[in-house]
């Protein structure tokens, strides 16, 4: 009986974010306004959709790239800098020599992985740890952006914009699409190839993937570069969701999110632990949880506060989940059921 | 024949101090060379020289009769020597197959993706050769250490290693699987690989052996066919004198006051209804075998993990809310079994690692400032006594130790706060002979000073040796008690396999490594 309760528990905190997921999604739904049949809006496939497409675009994709760095115990403070970079030298390109969309996303993707080269490069080559590395990069980023810009707001041409609404297929919006790809190509490194292998090797202990003659400096050095590129990838989809307009302000604080998105679905700060479909997962709850609240007009100053004390709720969880494993795995010598019978004499 | 490694006249020195003087050896084909010696010896720097961890200063390596110079341990690899270490290599997050395939996986289509078929059907077959029946894709995490070890050689069939170097395989093995790795050695000797076994189990050195090397100050002192040694000799050889006694004589006996008292100790499902005393002067052996509930007592006892019910005493007085500050303050001292990752900070300096417990003493001015000067010369004082080998403590971090020194720091941490009870699990484990005897003799004075001292051990001998009593432990009860006058080795062994299916102990030689050996 005992032992039911307890395996009852360790499910629930197995599956946290999920129970967490539904039981937003259940009161988001009945707290918010109602269609005139009684629908609740929240719930609208409308509304699905939009936050699923919000979800790719502000914390999805690029926290995809840091499950990567973060699969190897490293981290990626620069994501959102780098977003804003990537995307300023291709909006200023596309308006000063007319470039077309496609050209102008891969000038996006370049910055963004050449921006993830720089940063493995310096935690690589000239060893300085990954949290240092990429606080000064963020600066960095940021700077040389608002330089190019003069911190001015740039605004794209409509072509952009026309890019951004595109619907596939007619009906699914083009960042859902985008989102699915990266997701697919993630889970298939990851799991399928060797370098996704090595990665979770080199997070469960780098020392011995030395000595089991995996090359630690590409596997590290890849990591940055993936992230970089997720992160032009993403800079330059938000910016089309956005309407064409970006402005120093672009991309900010977005390293929180991916990060939490990647923790939320179970993906270890410490490393080798975790997989890109959690990282979905986190990404669509911490949107979820940001529309939900616009929805509910709750103050908009208080948004941020409600939204970070629901991701350290989840990560409350997770924590209560380690510690109860552990006493899970507690060796048991004897037989418990002898203690039973003995309690019900 | 040529052999098939030729190791001449290697040496090896860390800033000016060396480490392998002038080795000369040579291995052949099929054969088994065990590798003994104090820590700190020189085996493993000869094994790293070997392995291609470090390079020599002087000296040359021949390896099928080709000239043998490896730069890094992958250039060892594709040579054909696997290195197995103490500590495992492998990756716990992912599966067995991966483990064995990770530096280079088949791989196919256009996409270069992993031949995961491939994978799963050669691990099978090189699990099968190593006896192991294990799904390959099994996480490497919820396998046991044994299962791991074995896991290891099955790597280095894969890579078609042609000498393999076992460094202390079996510290964290059961009987069983000791004897499964013994078996699967066994075979690999009549496949035609060569072996070089390094252990502190001089018996199973002595019967696993073909040759035996004894190094000794990082030279090679003898190097004979295992016959013309006997485990006397062994040990005589490695100490570079005659050992005549491998316990240091009881310089006191117990007393009749109580220091500390258990009293009905339960915890569902880990142990039942522990009582017993501890009194001042006396060394209590605690036996048991692995699994028994030995540790996890020991725990207990420490305030480290929680029990469901009884009490514990100290001096009369019981501790209230259990925990190991509240023992701290109770004057328990716990010398963990593992003291790579419980007993101390490895990479700080030995003062500071000496001080830990006992900070709180140096820092009794106005914010709690660390009385630097003081702190040193408590530290200072304590290695002395227990003359600890070491360089500057102040310098040197604790892991640049050998076994046998690092546990003196940790019993040298715990003298510091000046405690009347000495909780000791495994205290000699991987430490050498000569080191050992040294803290027997620091168990001995602590006992005439007036402390008590509970010793858990699965050495049977070394309890024998050293205590004044034995309890004995068995699935978590207490199950037999012996005083001095009454010790006899297969008395105790029989209480703690509860008298069923005692296995037939091999003769042992006096004064030779651990006699009952641990069953699961």
């Amino acid at each position: 009986m005992n032992k039911r309760r307890f395996n009852f528990v360790q499910f629930l905190l197995n599956n946290s974010t999920v129970f967490l997921f539904i039981i937003i999604f259940i009161l988001f739904g009945l707290s918010s306004p109602r269609t005139e049949a009684g629908f609740p809006r929240f719930w609208s496939p409308e509304n699905m959709m939009n936050i699923i497409k919000q979800a790719a675009v502000f914390a999805g994709i690029i926290g995809v790239g840091m499950t990567f760095v973060l699969l190897t115990a490293g981290i990626d403070l620069s994501v959102g800098s780098n977003m804003y970079l990537s995307v300023v030298v291709a909006g200023l390109l596309m308006r000063s020599s007319g470039l077309e969309i496609v050209p102008a996303l891969l000038v996006s993707l370049l910055v963004g992985t050449l921006f993830g080269a720089l940063n493995a490069f310096a935690i690589v080559r000239l060893k300085i740890i990954p949290f240092m590395t990429t606080l000064a990069t963020l600066v960095i980023g940021r700077g040389l952006g608002t330089a190019f810009t003069s911190s001015q707001q740039i605004d794209f041409p409509e072509r952009m914009n026309a890019f951004g609404q595109t619907m596939v297929l007619g009906v699914i919006p083009m960042p859902i699409v985008v989102f699915v790809l990266v997701v697919i190509a993630a889970w298939f490194i990851l799991a399928r190839t060797q370098f996704g292998r090595q990665v979770y090797a080199v997070g469960n202990d780098i020392e011995a993937a030395k000595k089991a003659g995996i090359n630690t400096d590409r596997t590290l050095a890849m990591v940055y570069i993936i992230s970089g590129f997720c992160a032009g990838l993403a800079g330059f989809i938000l910016a089309s969701q956005l309407g064409g307009r970006v402005d120093r302000s672009f991309g900010e604080t977005r390293e929180f999110d991916a990060i939490a998105a990647a923790v939320l679905g179970g993906t270890s700060l410490f490393g080798g632990a975790g997989n890109v479909f959690g990282t979905v997962l986190g990404a669509v709850l911490i949107q979820m949880v940001g529309t939900g609240l616009q929805f509910n007009l709750v103050n908009l100053y208080l948004q941020p506060m409600v939204r970070a004390f629901i991701i350290f709720l989840a990560i409350f969880f997770d924590s209560l989940r380690e510690a109860n494993l552990k006493k899970m795995k507690r060796r048991f010598i004897r037989p418990l059921e002898v203690h039973r019978a003995d309690a019900g004499d | 024949m040529t052999p098939l490694i030729e190791v001449h006249e290697l040496s090896k020195a860390f800033f000016g101090i060396a480490a392998v003087k002038s080795v000369s050896l040579s291995l052949n084909v099929g054969e088994t060379l065990g590798l003994i010696g104090q820590n700190g010896a020189g085996k493993s720097t000869l094994m790293n020289l070997i392995g291609g961890v470090v390079h020599p200063d002087t000296g040359t390596m021949r390896f099928k009769d080709a000239p043998y110079a490896p730069h890094t341990p992958s250039d060892a690899q594709t040579a054909g020597i696997a290195f197995i270490h103490q500590e495992l290599n492998l990756f716990t997050n992912l599966s067995i197959a991966e483990n064995i395939f990770i530096s280079q996986f088949p791989r196919k289509g256009l996409l270069r993706s992993i031949d995961r078929g491939a994978i799963r059907q050669q691990t099978r077959d090189l699990l099968a050769s190593v006896g192991l029946d294990l799904d390959p894709d099994i996480q490497v995490d919820r396998i046991s250490p044994g299962e791991r070890q074995l896991v290891e050689i099955a790597k280095a069939l894969y890579q078609d290693a042609a000498l393999i170097i076992l460094d202390e395989p079996t510290t964290s093995l059961t009987a069983r699987e000791t004897e499964r790795l013994f078996t699967i050695m066994g075979q690999l000797r009549s496949g035609g690989k060569a072996l070089i076994y390094i252990s502190h189990i001089l018996h199973d050195v002595h019967h696993l052996s073909d040759h035996i090397a004894v190094m000794r100050d990082g030279a090679l002192v003898a190097h004979d066919p295992a016959a013309n040694f006997s485990v006397n000799r062994m040990i005589s050889l490695m100490v570079g004198r005659s050992i005549e006694q491998l316990y240091p004589p009881r310089t006191s006996t117990p007393t009749t006051d109580v220091a500390l008292s258990v009293k009905n100790v339960t915890t569902a499902g880990i142990v039942e209804n522990i009582s017993f005393d501890l009194h001042r002067g006396e060394v209590l052996g605690l036996f048991g075998l692995m699994g028994s509930g030995r540790t996890e007592l020991a725990r207990m006892i420490f305030g480290a993990d929680a029990y469901d019910s009884g009490t514990i005493l100290v001096e009369g007085e019981p501790i209230k809310k259990p925990s190991p500050r509240a023992s701290i303050r109770s004057k328990i001292a716990f010398v963990t079994e593992n003291r790579r990752e419980e007993g101390l900070l490895m990479g700080i300096d030995i003062a500071n690692n000496i001080s830990l417990v006992s900070l709180p003493d140096f820092a009794r001015t106005l914010f709690d400032v660390v009385n630097q000067s003081e702190m040193l010369d408590s530290a200072r004082a304590m290695a002395n006594v227990l003359q600890l080998k070491s360089g500057d403590i102040a310098e040197q971090p604790a892991k640049a130790l050998s076994g046998g020194n690092q546990q003196k720091v940790v019993i040298a941490k715990w003298l510091l706060s000046r405690p009347s009870i000495f909780i000791m699990d495994e205290p000699t484990r991987g430490i050498d002979v000569g080191a050992k005897y040294e803290i027997y003799s620091i168990i001995d004075r602590l006992a005439a000073e007036g402390s008590g001292v509970l010793i858990i051990s699965s050495e049977l001998e070394e309890l024998i040796g050293m205590c004044d009593r034995i309890l004995v432990m068995s699935r978590g009860e207490l199950y037999g008690e012996f005083p001095r006058a009454e010790f006899h080795e297969e008395r105790v062994l029989r209480a703690a396999f509860r008298e069923q299916d005692l296995p037939v102990l091999p003769v042992q030689e006096p004064s030779s490594a651990p006699a009952g050996k641990e069953e699961v």
